[in-house]
């Protein structure tokens, strides 16, 4: 029983591990849109206008 | 026994929590460097911007800017639009590749590029020229 306990932390970081190398490779496309959103609201000045007084960001 | 249960089950939710985390995370776009470029289109956009209203300028699918039509540009100013566009074009391609390498992964430069190009088109006001995906040009 607690060689079964061992073995499944073990599996949990493994899993995990994979897990992190996953989230490196693939392309992250919702924070890409965010940051694009972030940068073309300042290109294009969209925030200032939309909120007058009010502070970029 | 049981505190060992207790110690998996934490370990758990560590790891899922450390898991969320990861995947919340933010492009780093925050650089001197990209700065920089978004600076100079900003001053940049001023001139532009009549150009993208009159229709002369367009967007493109591949996150560019186009000179779409020459003739709605009176020939006296015909060669400082054709500068701005390039300038602009220029550093938008810096801006991408900027983008890749400041968060380690410059493999990520096309797929950043398709993600501006996206936003461009879907923040683009109306009456703006968009490409749409068959490179065709549409007024929003």
């Amino acid at each position: 029983m607690r060689r079964l306990l061992q073995l499944a932390a073990l599996a949990l970081v493994t899993v995990q591990g994979a897990a992190c190398v996953t989230i490196n490779i693939y392309f992250p496309a919702a924070a890409a849109e965010k940051a694009a959103d972030r940068i073309i609201d300042e290109v294009w000045q969209l925030k200032p206008e939309a909120a007058t007084g009010e502070k970029p960001k | 026994m049981r505190q060992q249960i207790r110690f998996l089950w934490a370990l758990f939710l560590f790891l899922v929590w450390g898991s969320a985390l990861a995947q919340g995370a933010n492009l780093d776009i925050d650089t001197p460097a990209i700065a920089a470029i978004k600076a100079a289109q900003q001053a940049r956009h001023v001139h532009l911007k009549p150009y993208y209203e009159s229709g002369a300028i367009g967007l493109t699918r591949d996150g560019m800017i186009a000179l779409r039509d020459a003739s709605l540009v009176p020939l006296a100013q015909r060669a400082t639009v054709s500068a701005l566009v390039a300038e602009e074009n220029r550093d938008r391609a810096a801006l991408y590749r900027e983008i890749a390498r400041a968060n380690g992964h410059p493999e990520w430069e096309a797929d950043i590029r398709a993600t501006f190009a996206n936003r461009w088109i879907a923040k683009a006001p109306a009456g703006w020229y968009v490409q749409n995906a068959a490179g065709e040009w549409v007024r929003k």
